[in-house]
């Protein structure tokens, strides 16, 4: 695995593996009486969010925890030039005091990709979320979330429907999954489809009913009301209409595929509230599997473990039972063919 | 009486080479072997003399933001790329829009003496495009202002574009437009494509530009104008401006040195070095841009040298402000892009640089050839060297080169403004 986590474009088949396999020895701690490693004992996890987004810092704050760091939450709201201090002296300021790993939230896109590579900090990079371009550990814990429902990805269908233009959480799974070897379909009115979509490694439909009937697993994006006053769809009831997922819609699945959302919900716009807390929904479940998600990428990007021991032995949990040892191992043969 | 220079050896336009004497602000005399006791003789071996360079499109940013460049400054950047005269763009702070503000702009460029420096007048008051700045008092002023843009903003309403195309007739001034839709460009970032959807920063689609484009041109045709389009970027506009050129009208267009070289790629860096407007196009708008201005579609290399100081470049990509330098490097990568590639002759880089864009600015004494009895305003550019770029080094206040650390060819060794040496060994005279 690379120094920094920024897009889902940086992890290889063999990384998202390891990831994936890791994060299911984390999720096992979860379960125990007392949920904490030693592992990142004296290191220094430094959350930075520019913009508000409480469960995702919770997530990564919980998960640093669990890994006995130290952690820092830094919030810094609005535009960083026009208010306060800028992204370089906050990146220097966190350098100085020694930060070993920064997860960034920030409202532009591409603002983790400057802060890993302009000379500013040693510390590794975790991108958690940045403007309309990706959410990396998102993707992660919506694959690991399938992945125990579904087991193998590849081959599987999986249909991301509603607004692909503004998501970061859509860039990161199309490459993600796409990387895992699922077949992505992303649905959604044109005006939400970004340019230059149709080079995407995914298909892409405008028809939901069409894309539901053969697919393991959908996933709603979050889709803002205010997008009609920039005319993206005419009103919230047209989209509901054309791209929410109802009972109606949710019965043309097949009978083992799952239902996803990142979250927030906009229950009655993407998604209904007996579609959300249906038993094929998997909402709830996927905030449990982000900490362990982020627990893995905390543990894999810190764990000083030089990568290849890391493959080699599984990654040599401090205190955890390895008991997926197989698991690992076959996915480093996969990343060697 | 002032100094006289006899340069020796010099190539004009890549040509044979041959000596030239100037005296009193004239090239006097030109051949071989010419003999003046009292002149300050220049080697000039090996280097090529082209017209001095003129720059229709330079932002120097006095009044206003002298933290990023002044007049001063940005006069000495430009003679040390090859310039002798450079069209300082309106959107300062006051906004060019009077007479006084563009008497002040030509007082400090005669003053710093650099190169000779020509106000761009506003179009519309405070370019906020709702009603025409007083075009008719500029054109008047000291400053003899010829050519007007909102550069920066578009001047999007077509009746003011309209009226303003018309009423500059009066005084043969031209507009130049900054052809930008704006509603189609909303927080736009970077060019619109495959790339900016992956990178997730907004798009700035090529139809923005052409549109606008379309529309002028159509407008100066049928009002028989003269319209000058700012930083032709992409394929579909080079399409437009042939297709208005064919039809006979008035229109000119101009490309920045940074069109024809960068490609949007390199915005995957989210470095906002690369962040501009126009924003940097794909390797086919590229190719396109250089094929136009080859045939003369496009008529002018201008720079669009936008300083801008490090903490504004220095930032998250949708924080930074648009722009990058260009004086000290137009000339290289017109050496690189057209010369070397063998799309245009030395003669050619003269005609895009200096002879057509002169002529745009209807400016005297400037564009001539170097022939006798011609005003003595020339560069002597050697283009057998090779140099790294490095910002440190620009004569600008900024440091917002894209080129840094790159290697580019050439590099001017002198330049001459009306006989007076401003550029002597590659430095400030």
């Amino acid at each position: 695995m690379d120094r920094h986590l920024l897009s889902a474009s940086d992890l290889s088949s063999d990384d998202a593996a390891l990831v994936l396999d890791t994060a299911e020895e984390m999720r096992s701690v979860a379960e125990r009486p007392i949920k904490k490693l030693p592992t990142l004992r004296g290191r220094t996890v430094v959350n930075l969010f520019f913009e508000d987004s409480t469960r995702t810092r919770i997530s990564f704050e919980v998960a640093a925890k669990r890994l006995s760091a130290d952690t820092i939450n830094f919030t810094a709201k609005g535009s960083s030039v026009s208010k306060g201090e800028s992204l370089k002296d906050t990146a220097l300021t966190l350098q100085a005091i020694g930060a070993d790993a920064v997860v960034v939230r920030h409202h532009d896109s591409g603002a983790p990709h400057r802060l890993a590579h302009a000379g500013w900090i040693d510390g590794s990079v975790v991108n958690a979320g940045d403007g309309t371009h990706e959410h990396p550990t998102q993707a992660l814990l919506d694959a690991f979330t399938m992945r125990r429902h579904l087991g193998d990805l590849k081959g599987r269908r999986i249909v991301i429907v509603g607004d692909v233009l503004h998501s970061r959480v859509a860039r990161s799974n199309a490459l993600l999954l796409s990387t895992l070897g699922a077949e992505v379909t992303l649905v959604g009115p044109p005006t939400l489809l970004p340019v230059g979509v149709e080079r995407w490694p995914v298909e892409i439909s405008y028809d939901l009913d069409q894309a539901l009937a053969k697919c393991d697993a959908v996933m709603m994006l979050r889709v803002q009301k205010e997008r009609m006053n920039a005319s993206y769809f005419p009103s919230a009831r047209e989209y509901a209409r054309r791209y929410g997922l109802d009972t109606r819609r949710m019965a043309l699945l097949p009978e083992h595929a799952v239902v996803l959302h990142p979250g927030p919900m906009n229950r009655g716009m993407e998604i209904t509230a007996d579609v959300a807390d249906a038993a094929r929904s998997l909402i709830v479940e996927q905030v449990t599997n982000g900490v362990a998600i982020r627990m893995a990428v905390l543990y894999l990007l810190l764990s000083g473990a030089p990568p290849d021991s890391r493959l080699r032995d599984g990654g040599g949990l401090d205190g955890v039972e390895n008991d997926h040892e197989p698991a690992i191992a076959g996915a480093a043969e996969e990343g060697a063919s | 009486m002032t100094e006289s220079y006899l340069i020796r050896g010099a190539e004009p336009l890549g040509g044979g080479a041959t000596d030239l004497l100037l005296r009193d602000g004239r090239i006097v005399e030109i051949g071989p072997g010419l003999d003046a006791a009292d002149a300050t003789v220049i080697a000039a071996d090996g280097l090529v003399a082209l017209p001095g360079l003129v720059d229709l499109h330079t932002h120097l940013r006095e009044p206003g933001r002298e933290d990023a460049e002044t007049v001063t400054s940005g006069s000495a950047a430009a003679a040390l790329g090859g310039f002798t005269a450079v069209h300082a763009m309106a959107n300062t702070d006051p906004v060019a829009d009077t007479a006084g503000v563009v008497e002040q702009v030509w007082n400090l460029g005669r003053d710093a003496g650099h190169c000779d420096v020509h106000p761009i007048g506003a179009v519309t008051v405070g370019l906020r495009g709702e009603r025409l700045a007083e075009l008719g008092a500029m054109a008047d002023s000291a400053a003899r202002v010829r050519v007007f843009s909102d550069d920066g903003k578009c001047v999007s309403d077509a009746v003011l574009m309209r009226r303003a195309l018309e009423y500059v007739k009066a005084f043969d001034g031209v507009v130049a437009q900054h052809a930008q839709e704006p509603r189609l460009t909303e927080g736009a970032q970077m060019n619109e494509g495959e790339l900016s959807g992956v990178l997730g920063l907004r798009g700035w689609p090529a139809v923005a530009e052409e549109a606008i484009i379309a529309r002028d041109a159509l407008l100066a045709g049928h009002v028989g104008s003269r319209l000058h389009v700012c930083h032709v970027s992409t394929a579909g506009s080079v399409e437009i401006v042939r297709w208005a050129k064919q039809k006979g009208w008035d229109i000119t267009a101009e490309v920045t040195p940074h069109h024809l070289l960068l490609t949007d790629e390199l915005a995957a860096t989210y470095d906002p070095i690369y962040k501009v407007n126009p924003p940097l196009r794909t390797a086919e708008d590229v190719e396109a841009l250089r094929g136009a201005l080859a045939d003369g579609t496009i008529d002018v290399v201008a720079t669009d040298h936008a300083p801008h100081t490090v903490e504004d470049k220095e930032c998250e990509w949708a924080a930074a402000a648009f722009g990058m330098l260009g004086l000290e490097t137009a000339l290289s990568i017109a050496q690189q892009t057209m010369v070397d590639a063998g799309r245009l002759d030395w003669a050619g880089v003269a005609d895009r640089m200096s002879t057509r864009p002169a002529r745009i600015g209807r400016l005297e004494g400037q564009g001539r050839p170097l022939a006798e009895g011609e005003t003595a305003n020339l560069v002597l550019y050697d283009p057998t060297v090779t140099r790294a770029i490095d910002p440190t080094e620009s004569a600008s206040l900024s440091r917002n080169t894209p080129y840094a650390g790159r290697e580019l060819p050439g590099r001017v060794v002198a330049t001459f403004l009306r006989g007076r040496p401003t550029v002597l060994d590659r430095k400030l005279a």
